[in-house]
Formats: structure tokens, C-alpha cells, sequence
């Protein structure tokens, strides 16, 4: 997978920089790192709502009623939980995506 | 006193009907999240409404307007545009500059939807003469696009009321054991007002 050349650079809308002078297997040398899966997590608020967050999970990412409530009750019950996972530009996208509906959403290396 | 949003079967719209006052209600807190998220100026913070200074956060430095690589100062803004990698300071720079930006357009937009909304329900604009506001009824009829709109942008007012307030996990009983003069009082009862119309929100949608 040659996908991350934009390892740092964020989304994919962005604009793309590429320095002239970096040579492709100068560039290749990032991507074991940044092929490796990322996951998204949502931390536990005290303000959103354990109707809304479902709602949310079954919503932006389509998880049935029951996953998207276990999902909830995780962040609720131990403060956090992985609840998607992909590369690191889909994460970003899902982070972002989690930010729009208010809820507090990190990224991270999967382990 | 509105009883919330419920589901329009036969147009599929999600309707509430809201007295002037929570429009005006609404509108406001609406556009205070729009002046937060778009960093304007200040304004001089010369009224005795509490509610007014609720949101606001005193003047930002203009450089965090777009591009930014810092998170913002202001616990509001911060807990709305939160810090994507927390332990990876680069990467958590490179994501707020790329980003921010339409973080805070999609949720400024999400805000203005409410108050245009408002508006063409019919909520005169602010200052303008009314005959009677007690009869006056703000009905909505919201498309799911602008319903999800609303619904965004209730958990921002919740985030930044709870934030201004120090709302904190399983503090229930703390709140409602204020004395009745407390200053908190008027903007906890919204906090929990908005939490309501929520919740019938999230109803309608699941239906």
C-alpha cells in the first residue's frame, strides 16, 4: 500500500506539497509505519447524551442499533472506545466527523 | 412551552412548534455559537444578560482564525475543536491546520441553519415591534438535512453552556441543590431545556 505519501500532510483535500528533491524510496521509507491501522476513539463527556451518541454511531457509520449501543455504553461505562478503525486518512475523516457532531474524538496507532 | 420535535408522518418533516420567547431563546444562543466560531471581535460586553457573556470569550488572537496549529485558548472553543492526537504534538498541528477551518464553518453553518430557520418560521428579527408574543407561535418544519443541522448544533450549545457552566459527570445532585438565587440557575434550566429538545429530536429521526 502506497497510499501515505501524505503521512504528514493530514487530509486529503489538502493541498499536497511535494518537495522536488525527495526521491520515491527516500519517501517509501515512512509507509510500514503509517500502514499500519489507526483507530478512532470517543471519550466519555459528561454532556452528550447516551441517545445522541448512539444516534450518532448508528448514523455517520451505519453500525446497527445494538453495536452502536454497545459502543456507547463502553464510552459511558470505561470512559472510552475504539469505534472505527483504517488507515490514518480515514481516521482523520472520522475524527473530524466525530468533532462536527460534538463529540470528543482522538486518533492513534492501532496496537 | 414547546413539547419538542416529533415526526410529520404523512410529509416526513419533523416539526415543533416553539412560544417567541424560546425561538428568540434559541436564536440567541444560535448566534452566539456563529460569533464564537467565526472569532469576530468581541463586542463590548456591556450587558447585565447573563446569558449574553455565557459564550463569550473575550477576544481572540485573529492568527487562530484560520490555519491555526494551536489549540484555542478558550475552553469553549477548545472542547468544540478538540486536539485530534493527543500525544503527538506534530501531528495534532498539522491535523487543527487542515482542518479547523471547516470544523468551524460546518458548525457556524449548523448554527445559521437554526436562526434561517427561525426566520422563516416567521421569529421577527431581533428589535423589531411585535403586536402580541404571547400569541405569537414559531412553527419549524425541518428536511432531515436541516434536522441533522439542528441537531448538531444542540450538542455545541450543550458543550459550551456545560463547558461555561463546569458541568461535570454525576453532578445532578449539585445542580439541583442551588440556592433558588443562583446565577447558574437560569442557564443550567437551559443546558437541561436543550438536552430535551434533544432527545426528541434523536426520537424523531429514529422513527
Amino acid at each position: 500500500m502506497r497510499c501515505c505519501v501524505c503521512h504528514h500532510v493530514g487530509v486529503s483535500s489538502a493541498p499536497l506539497v511535494v518537495e522536488p528533491d525527495v526521491l520515491p524510496d527516500e519517501i517509501t521509507e515512512d509507509v510500514p509505519l503509517a500502514a499500519l491501522p489507526w483507530v478512532t476513539i470517543v471519550w466519555n463527556d459528561p454532556v452528550n447524551l447516551m441517545s445522541y451518541v448512539t444516534f450518532v454511531f448508528r448514523n455517520y457509520f451505519g453500525y446497527p442499533k445494538k453495536k452502536a449501543k454497545k459502543l456507547m455504553l463502553e464510552v459511558h461505562n470505561d470512559g472510552k472506545s475504539v469505534v472505527s478503525s483504517g488507515s490514518r486518512e480515514e481516521m482523520e475523516r472520522d475524527v473530524q466527523a466525530m468533532h462536527e457532531y460534538g463529540l470528543w474524538a482522538t486518533m492513534e496507532r492501532s496496537e | 412551552m414547546t413539547t419538542g420535535f416529533a415526526l410529520h408522518r404523512r410529509s416526513r418533516l419533523i416539526i415543533a412548534n416553539f412560544s417567541a420567547f424560546e425561538a428568540d431563546l434559541l436564536r440567541s444562543l444560535a448566534g452566539q455559537l456563529v460569533e464564537l466560531l467565526r472569532d469576530e471581535q468581541a463586542r463590548p460586553d456591556e450587558s447585565e444578560d447573563p446569558l449574553e457573556a455565557l459564550f463569550n470569550s473575550g477576544g481572540l488572537d485573529a492568527s487562530e482564525f484560520t490555519g491555526s496549529q494551536v489549540a484555542p485558548d478558550d475552553p469553549v472553543l477548545a472542547r468544540l475543536l478538540p486536539n485530534a492526537y493527543p500525544d503527538d504534538p506534530e501531528a495534532a498541528a498539522d491535523f487543527r491546520r487542515f482542518t479547523e477551518s471547516s470544523l468551524r464553518d460546518s458548525k457556524a453553518g449548523a448554527a445559521e441553519a437554526v436562526i434561517t430557520t427561525l426566520a422563516d418560521a416567521g421569529l421577527p428579527p431581533i428589535g423589531e415591534e411585535r403586536p402580541s408574543d404571547a400569541a405569537l407561535m414559531i412553527d419549524v418544519e425541518l428536511d432531515l438535512p436541516t434536522a441533522m443541522m439542528w441537531l448538531k448544533s444542540f450538542a455545541d450549545m450543550r458543550l459550551a453552556l456545560a463547558t461555561r457552566l463546569d458541568v461535570a459527570e454525576g453532578d445532578e445532585e449539585f445542580w439541583a441543590s442551588l440556592p433558588e438565587e443562583d446565577p447558574r440557575n437560569p442557564a443550567y434550566e437551559i443546558y437541561q431545556w436543550l438536552g430535551y429538545l434533544q432527545e426528541t429530536l434523536v426520537e424523531a429521526l429514529s422513527r
